[in-house]
């Protein structure tokens, strides 16, 4: 009997590596649930609220795009549109070979990873760093990242240590302060030799067009201090009405992604640096990336571009905690990935339609997240849409002969009687091959068939004064 | 490029053109985002140099005792706002020396950086850096420990009063103590690429 891919990866997953996985991502989800409930009277209302103020925006791009558009240029930001990523690649390119640049250092950004910069770059003879420690680490492994917040949370520190290695970044050594320095010594170096800065946006006013950038390490800020040219490469759905969203927003962000109350480093960046400022980008380019993001919201799960990539939702996921983000087969793992993964797949869907599958459906992912996308609802969308498309569905026990008992009542009582005689017969002769698969890990307890239904039956009425 | 603009937009006035209706934007109170340990707060100097501990950064209230730590550390070569120097230069020993321009040939000789901040947040601990009043983005940030002198007057309660009032600069950054990761193993190290040491010197104002 074959079990689902995420299954298959996830039983082959290293034991220290899931411990690290495991270890993080609890880590984090603690911290949050501190952070939050201490801070805030009524932190759900938050999460409510800032949920509608997504959705508001998702549902009126039509209006917001312009305008952040107008905005952008009235603060000397020359706007890009890329409906692809290759045309979200060749834009970049272009703007470096227009003035002759060859070297870029990168601060994190996931929409890049969507595209696939770094590598469409370096073929195109561009030197792109990344700069994000964990992103660096996982650059010079040629290795992908496996959370959205905590890249190399499957890494411990010995595979790091030894990548420095290899790497000429000095003799084998793994105290974590010791890579820290390495790291430092080596980055600033690329950031003072760089012509251009790209980074993401985690947010941007359509009151203002003010960018906002967050990092613990401090590495969007050197590039931004240090390059003359700064790119920022933002998917479409990254705007918030009003300055004072952003308050909300970020009080949110970094309590749920690592239990802070603010990360270091929050930056409101409107155009190139002033005048008087000797340092920092003397021209500012903003791309607009859709790749796939417009099928979303033509979709029935427009729900899911709400999402600001905290991470939340992968620390508190059972199935993550097991299975690690690589199981998820790319840039966004969890259950954030199990629903935008499918969906940016476009015609690709079927080869990603087993993902909104890997999922208990607890519904603990819609109850951290700070913008309250209802997840499960939407991975169950995803599974009615792969069932009207006829797509198999390798690892799923068929479920026919369950569904014709469980809507009519006749046939289920009988069956809960007639189910005793399971009592008395080998499993191994039922030719359900997902309950062997089962039986190999779990064993049956004795069947009690209609003892519930016996109970509720006889139990005494309430008293109505109660 | 315009052809992208065109294709982007027109799929999604298509995308979200069946929808009957569209979700309001909610208006939200101030209230909501109000930590409760801040409720009735008056003197914004106290929280904030509690806040900023706990972010593991540092707060003086006079230059002496910043300069008496400077020193203790080993830390005396430098880098001060051109602006500032006039109104320090006389509590710095003459076994520092303090540059008042910052040459980014040579990051790594400056140990710290003394820059002006336009203004603090007390809830969170924060510095505010702007374009403006800050003499050198990379003096303030490149060095290992960065020291902004902050004026009493300039510190706001919260987050939500910080972010309404931002000043009209093309770069404002909030900084809440020293750089840091814990990307490796999840142990926390400080002073990833930014100052290991983030310091603020009050003065009145
Ligand atoms: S779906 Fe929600 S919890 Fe998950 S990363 Fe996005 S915002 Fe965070």
């Amino acid at each position: 009997m074959k079990t689902q891919p995420i299954d298959q990866f996830a039983a082959h997953l290293k034991a220290d590596t899931r411990a690290a996985v495991y270890d993080g991502s609890k880590k984090g989800y603690d911290a949050r649930i501190k952070t939050l409930f201490d801070h805030f009277e009524d932190p759900n209302r938050l999460r409510v609220v800032a949920g509608e103020i997504k959705q508001h925006v998702v549902e009126n791009l039509d209006t917001y795009l312009p305008q952040v558009e107008a905005k952008l240029k009235a603060n000397g930001v020359i706007v890009h549109w890329a409906a692809t990523a290759e045309a979200a690649n060749q834009a970049v390119l272009d703007i470096m070979r227009a003035r002759n640049a060859t070297k870029m250092v990168k601060s994190k950004t996931m929409v890049s990873e969507e595209t696939g910069l770094g590598h469409f770059l370096e073929k195109n003879g561009v030197e792109c760093v990344e700069t994000d420690l964990g992103e660096f680490i996982i650059q010079i492994d040629n290795d992908h990242p496996s959370h959205l917040v905590k890249p190399i949370i499957h890494k411990n520190r010995r595979d790091i240590a030894m990548s420095f290695e290899k790497h000429g970044l000095g003799a084998y050594n793994d105290d974590p302060q010791t890579i820290t320095r390495r790291a430092r010594a080596h980055l600033r170096k690329k950031y003072l030799e760089s012509d251009v800065a790209l980074t993401g946006a985690n947010f941007i006013s359509a009151e203002s067009g003010r960018l906002v950038l967050v990092t613990n390490e401090g590495n969007s800020r050197f590039c931004l201090a240090a390059a003359k040219t700064h790119i920022a490469m933002v998917g479409i759905e990254k705007i918030l009405p009003r300055d004072r969203d952003l308050a909300l927003l970020l009080n949110l962000l970094a309590r749920s992604a690592t239990g802070q109350q603010l990360t270091v480093y929050t930056e409101f960046i409107t155009g190139p640096k002033s005048a008087a400022q000797p340092d920092g980008p003397e021209e500012m380019h903003v791309v607009f990336v859709d790749n796939g993001r417009t099928d979303v919201l033509a979709s029935e799960c427009r729900e899911i571009l709400r999402c600001i990539r905290c991470g939340a939702c992968l620390n508190v996921c059972p199935v993550y905690r097991q299975a690690s983000g690589h199981a998820y087969r790319s840039v966004y793992p969890g259950p954030v990935g199990a629903v935008l993964t499918p969906l940016l797949a476009g015609k690709n869907f079927p080869a990603f339609a087993d993902l909104p599958k890997a999922s208990s459906l607890c519904g603990a992912c819609n109850e951290v997240c700070p913008v309250n996308i209802p997840i499960p609802d939407l991975l169950l969308r995803l599974r009615d849409r792969a069932k009207q498309e006829h797509i198999p569905s390798p690892g799923t026990p068929p479920m026919g002969p369950w569904a014709v008992l469980a809507s009519r009542p006749m046939i289920w009582k009988t069956a809960l009687t007639g189910g005793k005689a399971i009592n008395y017969v080998s499993t191994k002769l039922i030719p359900v091959p997902a309950l062997h698969t089962w039986e190999n890990k779990h064993s049956l307890p004795e069947w009690k068939g209609g003892v519930f239904r016996k109970w509720l039956r006889n139990r005494p009425a309430k008293s109505s004064s109660s | 490029m315009s052809a992208n603009r065109e294709a982007i937009l027109s799929r999604v006035r298509g995308a979200l053109a069946p929808l009957e209706k569209r979700a309001p934007l909610p208006d939200w109170d101030n209230e909501l985002i109000a930590m409760r340990t801040l409720r009735g707060t008056v003197d914004a100097w106290p929280l904030f140099c509690e806040r900023l501990k706990l972010v593991n950064g540092v707060s003086f209230e006079s230059l002496a005792a910043l300069v008496t730590w400077l020193d203790g550390q080993g830390w005396r070569h430098g880098y001060c706002d051109p602006a500032l120097w006039a109104s320090l230069k006389d509590a710095f020993p003459a076994t520092f020396t303090v540059e008042t321009t910052f040459d980014r040939t040579r990051v790594d000789d400056y140990q710290f950086g003394i820059t002006r901040a336009a203004g603090a947040v007390a809830e969170t601990g924060s510095l505010i850096l702007t374009d403006k009043t800050t003499s050198s983005r990379l003096a303030a940030l490149a060095p290992w420990v960065h020291v902004a002198v902050l004026i009493r007057g300039t510190i706001f309660a919260d987050l939500q009063h910080a972010v309404t009032a931002l000043a009209d600069d093309p770069n404002i950054i909030f900084c809440t103590g020293p750089s840091k990761t814990a990307d490796v193993e999840g142990i926390l190290i400080e002073g990833v690429h930014g100052p290991g040491q983030q310091a603020a010197l009050l003065v009145e104002g």
